[in-house]
């Protein structure tokens, strides 16, 4: 019996709520219980946007992700504001484009992936928060293409259909760093 | 496993409004709850419906009472501020005995207060905000497939007691996603011939009005109202028992507060400690036989809500005073912690029910 609790967060813009959805509808696809809850008031306009998922195998409690397993940092007021929450034993993944400093936390393990950067580089716009996500799916051990693909095509609409292909890129880049 | 999908309790009480057969909504829009008008928005023109924005909180309120009078299903839905706007409104309709699912998804408050979660209207709801003698039935969910399934069973209930319904839930329940599933959706028909709906010349008229000049004709209104209120009362209180089989401290909360007491009482199992929760669905009526019950083996009462302990008192009235009622609470958008809501339990546990 497992539950995880994650707290992905940056500012508002980075998709920081897309790839929370994209999470929690890939655990809901493989049978898992989950929870989404965003921030949401005047902090998401240009400010900071967090946001819980919880996956579990038993049903969730409280859907508000006080002491996450996981923390993914896409900015530095994100970084300060959350590092010390994070479990003992957590894991800490952080944006080091935009992040200069490194964890203070010796009892966490830390994953720096410049996604900014990586994302600029391959040309994949604003989609550094799905290299995070191929990052932590690899880190976790449950990157697998099938889930993806079909989590992927429940978070994308139809409309936007070719976005598919640079969420993709954007999910492997990550596993690959 | 049935086909779940995503999605916001907000969007969930707007799909389960329209499978209820709700084809009227009326509202003003306003944090935490928008998603509910802009779902009516985007579905209702494409189902044959009315999606309408009122100028104010309180001409939606009226246009509920308009359409609640011709017989047919509707809703509006508000924020604590815009639902103090629309009580003139609901007193209106429980004097006309109308219909109708409000549905507040609280924010802190008083006056215009914050945009974050809080149960603060739990009075306003459960004593039936507006002036007069009368109550709403208070549904009050705590995940979003009870968002789905309480709007569907509030029509119901609306119809079948001809009464006003409140759904209660706060800025997280509406905010938050989870897998919710429309299947099994099913839906009651009930006797509407009170209607105002034309007579076609082939009966007489249906009234439909709160103002009773004669004192006599108001009591008489007043007295069957709450002779149905009795009825409601035997049969419509919902509840659910968590881990209370062998507990000694007995947690009492709904909607958001549930589910975080919900970690805090798994936490203080672990530590050998018996709690347990009554999670009140309807807070009106209030499930009081199970508390009344659970005073023969609980020695303290723990209120976790997210207002100033408006719940103590019926869960006093529910137990006849013969257990302390201790409060854990945060206000004005605050959420409690589960480790403050162990806290809480720790302590009782350690007083073991002396004052």
């Amino acid at each position: 019996m497992k539950t995880t609790q994650i707290l992905i967060a940056g500012f508002g813009g980075q998709g920081i709520l897309f790839a929370g959805k994209f999470l929690a509808y890939k655990g809901l696809l493989e049978g898992k219980q989950i929870s989404w809850l965003p921030s949401y008031g005047p902090e998401m306009r240009g400010g900071t946007a967090s946001c819980s998922v919880i996956i579990s195998d038993t049903p969730v409690g409280s859907p508000i992700v006080s002491k996450p397993d996981v923390l993914v940092a896409m900015n530095l007021p994100s970084l300060d504001k959350y590092e010390d929450s994070v479990v003992p034993g957590g894991v800490i993944f952080v944006d080091s484009t935009l992040i200069e400093r490194k964890v203070n936390r010796t009892d966490v393990t830390v994953y720096y992936v410049p996604s900014t950067q990586l994302a600029s580089d391959n040309n994949l716009g604003n989609l550094a928060n799905m290299i995070m996500m191929g990052k932590l799916m690899d880190v976790n051990g449950d990157y697998n293409e099938d889930g993806i693909h079909a989590a992927l095509g429940k978070v994308i609409s139809a409309r936007h259909a070719d976005m598919q292909a640079v969420n993709l890129k954007a999910l492997e880049i990550g596993k690959n760093n | 496993m049935a086909d779940k999908v995503l999605m916001k309790g907000n969007e969930a009480i707007a799909e389960a409004a329209i499978m209820a057969g709700c084809r009227h909504y009326f509202g003003y829009p306003i944090t935490p709850q928008t998603e509910i008008a802009a779902y009516m928005a985007k579905r209702m023109p494409k189902i044959g419906g009315v999606f309408l924005q009122a100028e104010s909180e309180i001409a939606a309120i009226n246009m509920v009472y308009g359409v609640s009078s011709t017989g047919k299903r509707v809703m509006t839905s508000s924020s604590s501020p815009g639902v103090s706007r629309k009580s003139e409104g609901i007193s209106y309709m429980a004097g006309a005995d109308l219909p109708a699912l409000i549905v507040n998804v609280q924010r802190g408050g008083p006056g215009l207060g914050g945009i974050q979660p809080s149960q603060s209207d739990y009075f306003q709801a459960t004593r039936g905000s507006g002036h007069g003698d009368y109550h709403l039935i208070v549904l009050a969910p705590s995940s979003v497939q009870e968002m789905a399934d309480l709007t569907i069973k509030g029509f119901d209930l609306g119809d079948k007691y001809r009464m006003p319904v409140m759904l209660l839930a706060d800025g997280t329940m509406g905010q938050m996603m989870e897998p919710v599933s429309f299947d099994n959706v099913e839906t009651k028909e009930y006797d509407k011939s009170w209607a105002v709906t034309g007579t076609k010349c082939e009966r007489k008229h249906n009234i439909i009005n709160s103002l009773y000049l004669k004192p006599e004709e108001l009591e008489k209104e007043n007295f069957a109202r709450f002779e149905r209120y009795k009825v409601i009362e035997a049969n419509e209180a919902m509840y659910q028992e968590y881990k209370m089989d062998d507990a000694e401290i007995c947690v009492v909360a709904f909607g958001i507060a549930a589910r975080v007491a919900q970690n805090a009482i798994d936490a203080a199992r672990e530590e050998g400690i018996k709690v347990g929760m009554i999670r009140p669905i309807t807070l009106w009526p209030f499930p009081k036989a199970p508390m009344l019950a659970a005073t023969d083996k609980v020695h303290t009462f723990i209120s976790v809500e997210m207002s100033m302990g408006q719940m103590i008192e019926d869960i006093k009235l529910a137990t006849e005073c013969r257990r302390p009622v201790e409060l854990c609470n945060r206000v004005g958008g605050m959420i409690p912690t589960p480790d403050e809501v162990l806290d809480s339990i720790r302590a009782a546990a350690q007083k073991g029910g002396n004052k």
